[in-house]
């Protein structure tokens, strides 16, 4: 049975159909916490935040408070707010974005105060027309609340919130390229080194990228201090998080718990959360942070949802979406779909990943359609060897972003865990599961 | 003569002013110029590139990137099916088969009475209402067969309009806010605001 005593931190308000409201958020205790930081100065706010050793929400799992303080050194121009979630099986954002508008907003100008930015950019993916019509119009309700504006809330400080859309590209998620669509090109993820935008963002001048969730987090954390923040959760992963539960289970959905003090099995089994697989049958694999990561079997189930203890096992919390298999899924369709997500997605700019994936995806729908030929295995293996050598995990680098590299992960695990699925591709000339 | 019509040209220099450099507004504008024209035309992109101070093959290079923007004209609606991971599981491949032979569109073509446009798309981010349906962005939720049907027949109808507007990502977004404050001044006050905090640092070490 999972462990659900925690608060809930950023999902509070997740019974309320109205919770996008204005009127509903001042309700439940709305903008205090901004209220509490302008009271503060800003360093103070900022080390609440390191207090609560909050990790990015967003896929890499950066320590936020470090972010900032790289940046202290040098005044910091813009803020911009990561809210292009794309990674396939992630919806935690969609929830955030569309359903608690104000609690981002509230965790933005907290963020804004901290850093004593004036010029924010909240990015939200494109297709998420009824999320920009949300954060537009509490935007627009939080300048006439005295929330942004000249002079907030009655105190000496300014800001201004710009809500940008998005237009369809995977890779904008990438902060690099978010920076490049924010001035208007192609979303190219930039040459590295630098390899902060703290060093060269926006308009080439220092900026924090920060995601939607661990911007919604914050207000809580003025409220309850860093240091409740930090006695949540154990290690690293301080505090709770936002799982998106998808693929074979019962009830798929968006819940927040605590972390490592829970497992992906009380995650996907606890009948108040995921609720078990349909029709309760074996859970043969699973994917424990987005595509990218390497897939867990069902002997990994009992892994506690922390970010080093997935690490420790091979792979990553990622962006927290979690995919389950049964005995019906086929892995080599699924290694396949997810392989030719990233053909689709890869900007071009670097060989390995624009070539690589290509060439990838179209061995394995050779493969899943009958056509597989007898060294496809092998032929899988050393491209994605070419794209990142010696398969290991953390993945080498070869390119100027880590979608390339990220490629091969679900292929590996795919062949590692399936290889007699494969096998019976290639002999039997089909797919055995259809 | 602007080809954007008069509360379209409005809106696209209001959102030029909330931008430190005109070129920001790119993808915002490209989204005004999808709402009025239903895609990306060669007289918007003039446009939007002498509102941001591009060329138009600079425009229609970035335009060309991004999935949203269509280069060529689209139906009146838009319909993405959603076939990815989660999706796949969900039966989404099936989905988009149905819909085709629902809206008459092979994937990625247009009917014949130009009402609808079929995409297999990317990860839609709602994978707990597998498999996802989106129309002209809009989550149509139909997990069924018979639901999305139901839908179809109800847009040949004219009917759900309101739920579904024409193109348009931004149609309903509109900033009713003062504009931006002026970049002079907030850098004063953030250069103010150094000071305050170098002498508190001062005053902490001292």
């Amino acid at each position: 049975m999972a462990t659900l005593d925690a608060p809930l931190i950023v999902s509070s308000r997740r019974e309320h159909a109205d919770a996008h409201t204005l009127a509903r958020y001042l309700a439940t205790g709305g903008y205090d916490a901004l209220r509490k930081a302008l009271t503060m100065f800003p360093e103070q706010v900022a080390a609440e935040v390191d207090t609560a050793s909050l990790l990015g929400r967003g896929g890499a799992g950066f320590p936020a408070g470090r972010k900032w303080s790289m940046l202290r050194k040098a005044p910091i121009s813009y803020l911009v707010v990561n809210g292009d979630e794309s990674e396939p099986a992630t919806f935690k954002d969609h929830y955030l974005i569309e359903c608690d508008p104000h609690q981002l907003v509230e965790g933005v100008v907290i963020a804004a105060y901290a850093l004593q930015v004036t010029q924010v950019f909240i990015f939200v993916r494109g297709e998420f027309a009824l999320g920009l019509e949300r954060v537009q119009q509490a935007v627009n309700d939080a300048y006439e609340y005295g929330a942004i504006g000249r002079e907030i809330l009655g105190s000496a400080f300014s800001v201004d919130v710009v809500v940008h859309p998005g237009a369809g590209a995977y890779i904008c998620g990438e902060e690099t390229a978010l920076i490049e669509a924010l001035e208007g090109k192609r979303g190219f993820p930039r040459i590295k080194p630098p390899f902060f935008p703290a060093v060269n963002g926006l308009y080439g001048e220092p900026t924090v990228v920060n995601n939607v969730e661990t911007m919604s987090n914050l207000p809580w954390i003025v409220l309850h201090g860093g240091a409740a923040f930090a006695a949540l959760g154990a290690g690293r992963s301080t505090g709770t998080r936002l799982f998106a539960l998808a693929g074979r289970v019962r009830n798929p959905g968006v819940y927040e718990v605590e972390m490592v003090k829970n497992t992906f099995r009380d995650l996907i089994f606890d009948p108040r959360l995921g609720g078990g697989t349909i029709d309760d049958r074996p859970v043969t694999a699973f994917i424990p942070g987005g595509v990218s990561a390497p897939w867990f079997g069902p002997e990994l189930l009992d892994v506690p949802l922390g970010q080093d203890e997935v690490a420790e096992k091979g792979s990553m919390l990622g962006s927290g979406s979690i995919v389950v298999m049964d005995d019906t899924t086929c892995p080599v369709r699924a290694a396949w779909r997810i392989t030719r997500f990233f053909a689709r997605e890869t900007c071009g700019q670097c060989t390995p990943c624009r070539e690589g994936s290509g060439w990838l995806e179209r061995v394995l729908f050779r493969i899943e359609s009958g056509e597989g030929r007898d060294d496809d295995l092998d032929l899988l293996l050393d491209l994605s060897d070419n794209i990142s050598p010696g398969l290991a995990w953390p993945p080498q680098q070869t390119t100027i972003c880590v979608l390339g590299p990220s490629i091969p992960s679900s292929i590996h695990s795919a062949i590692d865990m399936f290889r007699d699925d494969f096998v019976a591709h290639v002999a039997t000339r089909g797919c055995p599961h259809e | 003569m602007s080809h954007l019509r008069a509360d379209l040209r409005q809106r696209a220099e209001e959102v030029l002013a909330l931008y430190p450099r005109p070129r920001s507004a790119m993808l915002p504008l490209l989204h005004l110029v999808q709402e009025q024209d239903g895609y990306v035309s060669t007289e918007g992109i003039a446009e939007v590139a002498a509102l941001t101070g591009t060329t138009p093959a600079e425009v229609r290079g970035t335009a060309s990137f991004y999935d949203m923007f269509h280069l060529a004209p689209v139906g009146r609606y838009v319909v993405g099916v959603c076939t990815n991971i989660a999706c796949l599981l969900a039966g989404g491949v099936e989905m988009l088969e149905h819909a085709g032979a629902a809206t008459g569109c092979a994937v990625g073509a247009t009917s014949d009475d130009r009402l609808f446009t079929l995409e297999e798309t990317e990860c839609l981010a709602d994978c707990d209402r597998a498999p996802c349906v989106q129309v002209n962005h809009r989550y149509v939720r139909t997990t069924t067969p018979e639901a999305f049907t139901e839908l179809v027949n109800d847009l040949r109808a004219g009917a759900r309009g309101a739920e579904i507007p024409p193109h348009g990502t931004l149609a309903r977004v509109r900033r009713v806010a003062p504009a931006p404050v002026e970049p002079e001044r907030l850098a004063s006050e953030r250069a103010a605001a150094n000071r305050a905090r170098e002498q508190r640092s001062a005053t902490e070490s001292a």
